[in-house]
């Protein structure tokens, strides 16, 4: 048995597993320090069906902790952000457009040192081990407790940001977290820079945040590894999310689009998430969730981080119809449904409404709209389907057909029959599917680099990238046998010689629980 | 008349590059960054139209040469992006006035904006294309015998090179090596010309009309009126299609992004192909406009603009075509940037599909 947590802003999910059976589930309110939500938590799942500890072989957590704590400027460490890379890039240092107040809450310094590569490998120019130490010395001065190390083109060759790390170390001593960007973005030297910068910010509370958590289960007297979810939904051990909390930022919206497939017993299908105010559309491809391919801005900081891609259109349970065109929000009442929407006894007719005059819900009292035309009550219901339909169609890949999961409260708003999708899914369970998506035991590794392939040697290149990304999946815990390669693609970039080219290899595998699960 | 650049002017001019951009030319994020960052080091910029430039003014163009996928990670720096136009006014004996655009679409509409800001040199409100072009030689200039050599690139470990050469393919050619072998991002000055020649052979008030498509889309989205028909209507083009990306294919050779979009809607499917910038649309097999004149994706709604590299299934866009320069249609110039130079057997198309027009250009489209 296993179990999921999802710590979610309002509510904390937990559910006890057996495989992918859910025999336990229970909401609870999130409670400002975390972990006592957790022990609750455990402790009705127990109350519900009961278990020892030694029983229990993994826990898994999914938590909005360390984003919070960015968009809040809570708990972050002094952070030295130090890029190679001179002479080239000074006209944009480190930190060049980030929001003047975040930088004041990291006390951030920023430092320029030779050393980064070309495209094709070549050194811009050599690490100067004095400069270095000049600039550690001064990070030490200023009380800097955390540095981010980014090197001009680390994703072609990272040796100077590690050999660079060495050399701070060595001036700052143990207690001096260093975060490299090489480990954390790709091609795009700000934003991976970004990322480095934020996930530096962010380690001493990830230290806090996971002895936390894990005082948390060992009190409810489980031994067994403690592992947290990453924006791709898969897992990481507690030691890699000391290094790299950054991981985790956007694992709630990925959590829940995971548990609906996996509730629905699909893994390839576009998800319709459909709350008070909004539907959010997801597409998942062998069990994970097809990511975004621009930047994105978390904090008003400019990242490459791999987020979900999710386009949320302003449909809801709580917006409002309006009753002349049949045309569902933007505009809402949200939270105020339970006294605005008709059926409990307002004035406003809210898509609710609709819902529970065409019979599809049993909400409030139905006969506050029971004078409602059921050509227009129609009208709207269509209406809304054909929006969502066009959603789901504007976020697959191809015209293949796909099956579509609906989950949320607002998901009654939905027909049974979507225009160019047909049957619509509805997975029972979908109220914890963020804490079921959390309990899927998936562990991956990804590479993300330029090559200059060779005349003749495209195949060697793709062999080896590919076996980095299954090697990097094993290093994280993932059992060999099981280790497939998810996603690869091969994008060639125009104007450079050589035919550069950018590869990416996703490498995903069952956790290794010692044969338990 | 003349206006100024600051900082926060630079968001709406970068938006417009993309528009011009014609789908390449660049990501304008790193470039805008640049120049952003140059005005608050040296100062706010003067934009001079082409009609104030006295005629003994001394123009260089500015522009980065090479791979916008290299710029994003060795980001440029001011010291490299004015050294070429120092060691060109050492060749030349004579202190440089006016700063110019080469190219109006993308990245290259920045960079310049950071070279004048950098060396408080007033900069022309013109540029030698009108739009985004792969290749140095394809400007106006080239058209009116301007040379690009002396010609000038520098890289940031300080190396400068200064190139005098026979024709502007040459300039392209020599340049093009030496950029690669210096990492594939480097800063170029060259096209020396007097403002009377500026005047002559630059497309004028290009960079006000940046600012006025950049602005004039987030100012139409403010007040939910439609983008897309303000932008047409700036370029005074037409609308061509509205519908959704079905399928893209793309494939690099020889250094240049190639591919082919096909966008889909009830009543017929419209087919770009593009080479780094969009080159031909098609309707259902007839075409409707090619290179020169301006083909544009934007995003349906915001009516942001869709680099190639962008352009993905699914999407909902609206296609635009727009008139270029009418000097662009000339024979000689067709000959440098018609369809014919990017290797397709199509004969050049207006913008308006306007067949007696080209039958007036174009001996070959005499069908």
């Amino acid at each position: 048995m296993h179990i999921g947590i999802d710590v979610g802003g309002t509510n904390t999910d937990a559910v006890l597993m057996d495989d992918t059976r859910t025999l336990a589930a229970v909401k609870h309110a999130t409670t400002p320090d975390v972990t006592s939500g957790i022990v609750q938590a455990i402790g009705e799942l127990r109350a519900g069906h009961h278990f020892d500890g030694e029983q229990i072989s993994a826990v898994m957590i999914g938590t909005t902790h360390f984003i919070n704590a960015l968009v809040q400027a809570k708990g972050l460490a002094p952070t030295a952000a130090l890029r190679l890379g001179l002479p080239a890039t000074k006209a944009l240092p480190p930190l060049v457009d980030w929001p003047a107040e975040l930088v004041e809450a990291l006390s951030a310094r920023s430092y320029l040192a030779h050393g980064g590569y070309e495209f094709d490998g070549r050194p811009i120019s050599p690490l100067d081990p004095d400069e270095l130490r000049s600039h550690a010395s001064d990070m030490r001065a200023h009380g800097i407790r955390s540095v981010a190390i980014s090197s001009v083109f680390s994703p072609v060759n990272h040796d100077l940001e590690v050999e660079a790390a060495r050399i701070v170390a060595e001036e700052l001593g143990p207690d001096v977290a260093i975060s490299l960007s090489h480990e954390i973005g790709r091609i795009g030297l700000l934003e991976r820079e970004n990322a480095t910068i934020i996930n530096a910010a962010l380690r001493e509370l990830a230290s806090e945040i996971v002895d936390g958590l894990t005082a948390a289960v060992r009190k409810q007297g489980i031994e067994a590894p403690i592992f947290l979810s990453q924006n791709d939904g898969t897992l990481m051990d507690e030691n890699y999310v000391r290094l790299y909390p950054v991981a985790t930022f956007a694992s709630g919206s990925t959590n829940s689009m995971r548990g609906a497939a996996v509730t629905s017993g699909l893994s390839t299908c576009a998800v319709v998430d459909i709350g008070g105010t909004t539907t959010d559309v997801g597409l998942l491809i062998n069990g994970f969730p097809r990511e975004t391919a621009n930047e994105v801005k978390v904090a008003g900081v400019r990242t490459n981080f791999r987020m979900p891609d999710v386009l949320s259109i302003g449909i809801g349970g709580g917006s409002i119809v309006d009753e002349e065109t049949a045309e569902v929000g933007p505009e809402s009442v949200g939270f105020r449904i339970t006294s605005e929407a008709l059926v409990f006894g307002g004035s406003t007719l809210t898509a609710t409404d609709i819902a529970v005059a065409a019979g599809r819900a049993d909400i409030g009292d139905p006969s506050k709209v029971a004078h409602l035309d059921p050509v227009f009550v129609d009208r709207v219901l269509s209406r809304i389907s054909a929006r969502v339909s066009e959603a789901v169609d504007r976020m697959r890949t191809s015209p293949e057909p796909i099956p579509v999961v609906a989950v949320g409260g607002g998901s009654i708003l939905l027909s049974d029959e979507l225009p160019l999708f047909g049957a619509v899914h509805r997975p029972h369970n979908y109220a914890v599917a963020n804490a079921i998506g959390a309990s899927i035991a998936q562990v991956g590794g990804e590479i993300d680099k330029v090559y200059a392939i060779e005349p003749g040697l495209r195949e060697e290149a793709i062999a080896e990238v590919r076996a980095e990304a299954i090697d990097k999946a094993i290093a994280a815990g993932a059992s060999p046998n099981s280790v497939s390669i998810i996603d690869f693609d091969e994008i060639p970039i125009p104007y450079l010689p050589g035919n550069a080219t950018r590869i990416r290899a996703k490498a995903v595998g069952d956790l290794d629980m010692g044969g338990r699960r | 008349m003349s206006w100024t650049i600051t900082a926060d002017l630079i968001p709406g001019l970068a938006r417009g590059a993309a528009v011009l951009g014609t789908g390449g030319g660049g990501d304008p994020y790193i470039g805008a960054l640049l120049a952003a960052q140059a005005i608050s080091q040296h100062g706010d910029v003067t934009v001079v139209s082409l009609t104030e430039v006295p005629d003994d003014a001394v123009v260089l163009t500015v522009a980065m040469m090479g791979a916008p996928t290299v710029m994003v990670e060795k980001l440029p720096g001011l010291d490299e992006v004015v050294a070429p136009v120092h060691a060109l006014s050492a060749t030349l004996g004579r202190a440089v006035t006016h700063i110019a655009c080469a190219e109006i679409g993308g990245v290259n509409s920045t960079i310049p904006i950071a070279a004048a800001a950098a060396l408080r040199l007033p900069l022309i409100d013109g540029d030698g294309m009108g739009r985004a072009f792969p290749e140095l030689q394809m400007v106006l200039p080239t058209l009116y015998g301007i040379e690009a050599s002396p010609l000038a690139f520098s890289d940031e470990k300080g190396n400068v090179g200064v190139l005098n050469t026979v024709d502007n393919t040459w300039t392209e050619r020599i340049a093009r090596v030496a950029c690669v072998e210096m990492g594939s991002s480097v800063m170029i000055s060259g096209f020396p010309m007097t403002g009377s020649q500026a005047r002559e052979s630059l497309v004028a008030d290009s960079l006000s009309l940046c600012r006025e498509i950049g602005d004039g889309i987030a100012a139409a989205r403010e007040a939910k009126t439609d983008p897309v028909e303000h932008t047409v209507h700036l370029l005074g083009g037409r609308e061509l299609f509205a519908g959704k990306v079905a399928d893209v294919q793309r494939a690099t050779t020889k250094g240049f992004a190639r591919g082919r979009a096909r966008i889909e809607a009830a009543h017929g499917t419209l087919e770009l192909s593009f080479q780094n910038e969009h080159l031909i649309a098609e309707l259902d097999g007839r075409t409707l406009v090619t290179t020169p004149d301006l083909i544009i994706v934007l995003e349906h709604d915001s009516g942001e603009p869709i680099t190639t590299e962008g352009l993905r299934y699914g999407q909902r866009v609206r296609v635009i075509a727009a008139p270029s320069d009418e000097r662009w249609h000339s024979s000689a110039a067709l000959a440098m940037v018609g369809p014919g130079y990017f290797g397709y057997d199509t004969p050049s198309h207006r913008f308006d599909g306007n067949v007696e027009h080209l039958t007036n250009n174009l001996k070959e489209d005499a069908a």
